[in-house]
């Protein structure tokens, strides 16, 4: 048997329908619940041992087409940058509010993504944001939560 | 019927949901055109903003979107040689060829009139068919829908996953798996929380739709390095030539569509086939019947070979309606998004949608004519200017898509871990995308999951524990057979055909 990336993302679900088994083992029901031909663990514990049998099945039986994905032509530093910038997003955006964390996420995430025209990337993110918070906000009146702009008085 | 009609047309063509059927094409088409995003995306960026609307409308602008995107594929297809979705694949084969011959915007012209009269046939199939199958699907009882939705899963397992079927069941359980976290709808036992309380509601249906498409397909541009903008590059897109079709190409097109758009509908009635089997099969099937002459030009530009997969994969998408209105069980991953949204607006679709929701139910169906027409009268004028759309780098482009993500997603809860739950789940079906690991199962049994324990629940205290519900009723055997040839089929293949 060939060990492959399939192989290995097949073993790590094996792994996890294996945990996942044994937390819908360990759901507390209710004491007249326990016998019932169906109760809240029934079906989580179907899943886990279908997990469980297609996972296994995949890692024993022969990989007649594996895939084969070259790790040299993946961009994996600026797909990294990408998914960090949007983790600070999104610890951001309740804090700092959606104005400045939403033109600064995508500021960056065009400048990681290689873009250098400088006046493109600023139209296409503070006014941008702008236009797009007073569509939401002001004509859709849908609630933003922006603390930022609500300290400096611009909105409500 | 001709009320239902008449209802139908009095939502759909009120000033608000014409406007979203408008707004929905174009939206769609313009996502739908970018390679890599297709239906599914385009939908799922959409539903945020439905919300904010009442049901019919939210509907009416998705089914917009949908039928956009679809078109929306096919124009990429045509002009870069990459398909926006596997729909639309076929429509490259022919459609590629004649727009290199200098023929681009006659073949966009070809397309856009087969989908047109693809749509509208079908969508007569689907007057006709919706509502008497709403009546019979009256008859089916809690181990019917069961076996109905095992039978959907494992028919989008074996035919989306291109040969995948253990991988695609596999994103089938990780679909029911994360559909399970939070209470239990009738005991309120929480499961799978981990005591925390963000998850005791569950995961949010637009949080995974949006992680394991929208997000995760914009990563997976930028991981592979792909570069839309890079192949609209090769050829020109301001100068796509004349859009009239003669005389006798139109009578090539008046013999294809007929046949092709019987085809798409039957095909996208069935679970798990969709428009990309109905328009490979249409596209086999114009093979067969026309002359020899004819034969020759298949793949070097043929009108019939472009006009046929066109027309199919159009039919089918109407044909997906059909489960997902009458029985309230969706036939593939856009239909399964669709029925999300509606379980988010309140609305459970199946039998009783005919008779307690009619004006959703016949606007619907009304508003995908409607978005046809203007797919035909709005996009193909202004189709030179909207292919411009695929000159746009991806610098621009992804983190756009990004941003309408994670702004769909706070704008539903207010919430940081869900934002962060959303790019995790994102990179996860970034890895798997990378290993041909299908997402339409996982979203189909996500959203099939509630609906899946509730009639199995149902089932098992009727019959007492056992599993002879599973047989003790001649529809559910007859499922229950379905289910097994099919499993038996991919297992045939796996040990005699090396597909697995």
């Amino acid at each position: 048997m060939k060990i492959n990336s399939v192989k290995i993302i097949s073993l790590l679900f094996f792994v996890i329908s294996a945990f996942y088994l044994y937390t819908a083992y360990q759901i507390q029901v209710f004491a007249f619940d326990e016998g019932a031909p169906f109760n809240a663990k029934t079906f989580p514990i179907y899943l886990g041992y279908a997990g469980m049998f297609f996972s296994g099945l995949k890692i024993v039986l022969p990989d007649n087409k594996p895939i084969k994905v070259d790790p040299t032509y993946l961009e994996f530093k600026k797909t990294i940058l990408l998914v960090f910038t949007m983790i600070v997003y999104g610890a951001t955006i309740l804090k700092v509010g959606f104005f400045l964390s939403t033109s600064l996420f995508l500021v960056f995430s065009y400048y990681f993504l290689g873009e250098r025209r400088w006046k493109y990337i600023l139209i296409f993110s503070f006014p941008f944001v702008a236009i797009f918070m007073y569509l939401l906000h002001g004509i859709l009146a849908v609630y933003l939560r922006d603390p930022l702009l609500k300290y400096i008085g611009i909105m409500g | 019927m001709i009320e239902g009609i008449l209802i139908g047309l009095n939502t759909a063509l009120s000033f608000q949901n014409l406007m979203m059927v408008m707004i929905g094409c174009f939206a769609g088409t313009i996502i739908g055109m970018l390679p890599g995003l297709g239906p599914m995306t385009a939908i799922a960026l959409m539903i945020p903003i439905t919300y904010g609307f009442d049901p019919a409308t939210g509907l009416i602008l998705m089914a917009g979107v949908y039928y956009g995107a679809v078109f929306g594929g096919s124009t990429s297809s045509i002009l870069i040689n990459a398909p926006g979705v596997p729909g639309t694949v076929a429509t490259s084969f022919d459609g590629y060829p004649m727009a290199q011959q200098g023929k681009a915007g006659k073949a966009l012209a070809i397309a856009a009139y087969s989908s047109f009269a693809g749509g509208t046939i079908s969508a007569i199939f689907l007057l006709i068919a919706a509502p008497s199958l709403s009546k019979v699907s009256l008859s089916f009882r809690s181990p019917d829908y069961f076996g109905l939705m095992i039978l959907g899963l494992t028919a989008v397992a074996a035919f989306s996953s291109k040969g995948n079927f253990l991988k695609a069941m596999m994103m089938c359980v990780l679909g029911l798996m994360l559909a399970s976290v939070g209470q239990d709808t009738l005991s309120d036992i929480p499961r799978f929380t981990f005591n925390n309380m963000n998850l005791s509601d569950g995961i949010s249906f637009v949080l995974v739709v949006m992680a394991t498409f929208a997000m995760s397909e914009a990563l997976t541009i930028i991981i592979k390095g792909n570069d839309p903008s890079k192949a609209a590059k090769q050829i020109s897109l301001t100068d796509l030539g004349s859009i009239k079709v003669n005389k006798e190409e139109t009578k090539q097109m008046a013999v294809t569509i007929p046949r092709s758009s019987i085809l798409g509908f039957i095909v996208g009635v069935l679970p798990g086939a969709g428009a990309t089997i109905a328009s490979f099969l249409a596209y086999g099937m114009e093979r067969n019947f026309v002359k020899s002459d004819e034969k020759e030009k298949f793949g070097k530009g043929s009108v019939q070979g472009l006009s046929a997969p066109e027309t199919a994969n159009n039919a089918a998408c109407s044909g997906s309606f059909v489960p997902l209105l009458t029985l309230g069980i969706p036939g593939s991953g856009t239909t399964a998004v669709m029925l999300g949204a509606l379980l988010g607006f309140g609305i459970q679709p199946g039998p009783r949608l005919y008779e307690t929701n009619p004006e959703i139910f016949w606007s619907v169906i009304m508003s995908m004519y409607i978005g046809m027409v203007v797919l035909l009268i709005l996009n193909l004028p202004l189709i030179p200017y909207i292919a411009r759309v695929l000159a746009v780098p991806r610098t621009f482009l992804i983190p756009m898509i990004l941003f309408f993500s994670v702004t769909g997603i706070y704008l539903m809860s207010f919430n940081n871990f869900d934002i962060f739950l959303m790019i995790g789940i994102a990179v996860v079906a970034t890895i798997l995308r990378l290993y041909d690991f299908p997402m339409p199962p996982l979203i189909l049994a996500f959203v099939l999951g509630g609906l899946m324990e509730e009639n199995l629940r149902r089932s098992l205290l009727i019959s007492d524990g056992s599993w002879s519900f599973l047989w003790d009723r001649p529809l559910t055997l007859c499922i229950m057979i379905v289910i097994l040839v099919i499993v038996s089929w991919q297992i045939y293949n796996s040990f005699f055909k090396k597909k697995l």
